[in-house]
């Protein structure tokens, strides 16, 4: 029995926790990293303002990792409250890594807590941030491990199913699926990246708005280098992505690349609208990129969506999200060279306020990347919630109550978004990095005498 | 009920379970505390001692709530199935609350303080919690869930107008109070707060009676909803009776001002034995009577791999928590507030 409107509201509510959790989550994997290496460089130059940095980052942080917990929680909840039957198959094969993360997770969640509140318990400085790595390596792993629950929706292996039963399965291999290797590379990465930039947007926007202290400069500095080997990595994470499509989800690849009839030297879409027709105007085409991205060789043979059949197909409106994730992800990697190369070289033009504009807007370009990308992901595996096993609709929940539900959390949602918001910059603009330098200087002043 | 990979996971997770109501009711019951003091002007008392104990554990307290639904599913997958179905509104419901208390902290405690409005609402969240969070053990009785073919169903006229229901949730409530008041007690005490501890153990000798009084009459009311647990619950005689012997140990300590470390040790063997004697009592089922331990639980190498990860995962979890405890549990110096956070 499938409830229609259940299972529709089911998938509104379901991307609508997803796209609001995914910004607290990306960030909670990232910026523990961010905050190491400042904390590290701090240490080993011996400079205040690395330590400052770490520690301003650290107060931002735990709040965004206070509502990624109620979020993370949400989604958690929702897995079984909108999508029971799915759950019901899921866990019998995939529970293994969704068990292994809230260990992960409960790991970063007591490390976190000690580092908060141990900053001054050291005399070690270098002990207090020991205390970071576990932190660091918890919210990595979590990423990692959902991820895997991720992949194995995509292409999902470890069982066999004889005569509607679950036979044979193998949590192991359930868990170290084809899609695996290069989707957790790809978002652990790009969660480095994008907290990268967030923070390097901070650091530009003060830059903009009248401080000219040399904390932000480093701060922006660090950041847009970090932001810039990170982008490189995504790039070619990226390619490997494409790699995989093609031998294991080709029916995702050629939607989102409106690829229809299986061809060889395809050419890789850029842009471009859709008619009623399926015809494609105004495009960019890449000749041969679609064979090179697909199979490294470009002669190779892509599969085009003729080889489907229309009900096995992802929605095609993913090529726009396709296009917008691309765009961003090399936007960024070009702007963060820009300013490496024209910081090394002392171009006058990394210093204007046009780039501080530009750098001022990674932070968000790096966001919009990542949620197109999730959407990619989740309406590109459509129609189904297990590829090939079983289809959303199947999935879903039977509850008359979705709708009623979904306009709680987004209230919910809403709340936490703007109430984020406001206590950050309220908490940052009490207390300017100026005077807390001075009241750091003043205490210790005090301290040695 | 012998041995078996079964009887192993429902331990597990019932342990899970036990952590999460401890820790738990110690977080909301300080939390309505918290907001109570600040409509009668003993805001200064309380504030920073629940401050100081709250604020670096809240997030491994709600990790035992993750745990243990995500463990759920992965030992018991058809309860997703069965509870997930059923539960949308009741569980939605208790994420709004749980929204609350998180941003809550997110939002006061680590941002800007002092909204007194705020303060409230987070108090009423954790009474409210747990009466949402305890719908779920009421519907574990069975008579509420219905199969309409093969789908399950919830019928909450039957639910709302139970006795059943009504006292598992006052029972949840005077439980919360009295944990967190006892416990507070002796926090207070340890951090040399002379007026904390007297305020905080009238409140945990005010709240020892209703709670002891609800909890028989949730015995006595099962007695008619489910005969089946009632029996088994009666067979166990000696658990509850020896976790009301415990519990009268916990009231006569903190009457007579003695030993609140010894009070708070009690306290959480009180409520053992009660947890653990209902849950032995509760089996074989999960839910009463479509899906009990046996039929609802994952296949074997599942089972199997749950259970090494849960141990390679112990071997992480202890000594981290036992550090953290040690940090900011029994570290007396930073109880009395002398060591300064950021």
């Amino acid at each position: 029995m499938i409830n229609e409107k259940a299972v529709f509201f089911s998938r509104v509510l379901t991307e609508t926790t997803l796209s609001f959790h995914i910004i607290y989550a990306t960030l909670g994997v990232g910026v523990p990293l961010m905050i190491l290496i400042a904390q590290w460089v701090g240490i080993k130059k011996n400079d205040e303002h690395y330590i400052l940095l770490a520690r301003r980052w650290t107060r931002g942080f735990v709040i965004s990792v206070a509502v990624g917990v109620v979020t993370g929680t949400a989604i958690g909840l929702q897995l079984s409250l909108l999508w029971p039957n799915f759950m019901e198959l899921a866990g019998n094969i995939i529970a293994l890594p969704l068990f292994m993360e809230t260990f992960a997770f409960f790991f970063e969640a007591i490390f976190l807590g000690i580092y908060i509140y141990t900053w001054d318990r050291f005399e070690n400085q270098k002990k207090h941030l020991l205390l970071l790595v576990p932190v660091a390596i918890g919210a990595s792993f979590s990423a990692i491990f959902i991820t895997i629950v991720n992949s194995f929706m995509s292409s999902p292996q470890g069982f066999e199913i004889v005569n509607g039963e679950l036979v044979n399965v193998n949590p192991v291999l359930a868990m170290f699926t084809p899609a695996m290797p290069t989707k957790v590379a790809h978002v652990v990465v790009t969660a480095y990246m994008t907290a990268a930039f967030v923070l390097a947007s901070i650091a530009a926007f003060r830059l903009l708005k009248g401080s000219n202290h040399i904390y932000h400069k480093k701060a922006l500095y660090l950041t847009m280098k970090l932001g810039l080997i990170f982008s490189i990595a995504t790039i070619i994470i990226g390619d490997f992505s494409g790699k995989y499509l093609a031998s294991y989800q080709p029916e995702k690849l050629a939607a989102a690349e409106w690829h229809f009839e299986t061809s060889g030297s395809a050419p890789l879409v850029m842009y471009g609208v859709l008619n009623e027709n399926k015809e494609v105007n105004y495009a960019i085409k890449i000749p041969y990129a679609l064979s090179i991205l697909a199979h490294w060789n470009p002669k190779s043979v892509v599969i085009g969506l003729d080889q489907f059949k229309e009900e096995d197909q992802p929605p095609l409106y993913i090529h726009y999200l396709f296009d917008t994730m691309v765009t961003l992800g090399m936007a960024l990697t070009g702007i963060s060279l820009l300013y490496w190369v024209g910081t090394r070289f002392k171009w006058r033009f990394i210093r204007s306020r046009l780039f501080k504009w530009i750098s001022a807007l990674t932070g968000p370009m790096a966001l919009i990347a990542i949620e197109a990308g999730w959407w990619l992901t989740e309406v590109g595996r459509q129609p189904w919630i297990l590829r090939g096993i079983m289809r959303t609709p199947e999935g879903a929940t039977t509850s008359d109550y979705v709708d009623q539900m979904l306009i709680l959390f987004a209230l919910i949602y809403i709340v936490l978004g703007i109430g984020t918001i406001v206590v950050m910059i309220r908490m940052f603009r009490k207390n300017p990095v100026e005077r807390e330098l001075k009241d750091r200087e003043a205490l210790q002043g005090g301290a040695k005498s | 009920m012998t041995f078996s990979l079964e009887i192993l996971g429902i331990s597990v997770l019932w342990t899970f379970l036990f952590g999460y109501i401890m820790v738990g009711s110690i977080d909301f019951g300080a939390g309505f505390f918290n907001g109570y003091s600040l409509i009668t002007d003993k805001e200064h008392i309380l504030t920073k001692i629940i401050q100081r104990y709250l604020s670096p554990v809240w997030e491994v307290t709600n990790v035992f709530l993750v745990f243990f639904f995500v463990g759920v599913v992965g030992f018991f997958p058809q309860t997703a199935y069965y509870y997930g179905t059923t539960l949308l509104v009741p569980v939605s419901f208790a994420i709004l609350l749980l929204a609350i208390r998180g941003s809550y902290y997110a939002f006061e405690t680590y941002g800007a303080r002092g909204h007194k409005g705020y303060a409230f609402m987070y108090g009423l969240s954790g009474l409210l919690l747990p009466a949402a969070l305890s719908i779920v053990l009421t519907i574990s009785e069975g008579g509420f869930i219905t199969l309409k073919g093969t789908t399950p169903v919830l019928d909450y006229w039957a639910l709302f107008t139970s006795p059943l229901t009504w006292s598992i949730v006052f029972l949840s409530i005077a439980a919360l109070l009295y944990i967190s008041a006892v416990f507070l007690t002796w926090y207070a005490n340890t951090a040399r707060d002379k007026a904390a501890t007297e305020l905080m153990r009238k409140y945990a000798l005010l709240w020892s009676f209703p709670l002891i009084v609800t909890a028989f009459g949730i015995i006595m009311v099962l007695r008619t909803h489910n005969p089946v647990h009632y029996n088994n619950i009666i067979d166990l005689w000696w658990m509850f009776a020896l976790s009301f012997l415990l519990y009268l140990g916990t009231v006569w300590l903190l009457w007579f001002r003695k030993n609140y470390g010894v009070a708070v040790i009690l306290l959480f063997l009180q409520f053992a034995f009660a947890f653990y004697g209902y849950g032995i009592a509760h089996y074989p089922y999960l839910l009463y009577p479509y899906l009990d331990l046996y039929e609802g639980f994952t296949n074997h190498s599942m089972a199997i791999s749950l259970v090494i990860a849960f141990i390679l995962g112990l071997c992480l979890l202890i000594p981290s928590l036992y550090l953290l405890m040690r940090l900011f549990l029994f570290d007396k110096r930073y109880i009395r507030g002398d060591v300064k956070k950021t």
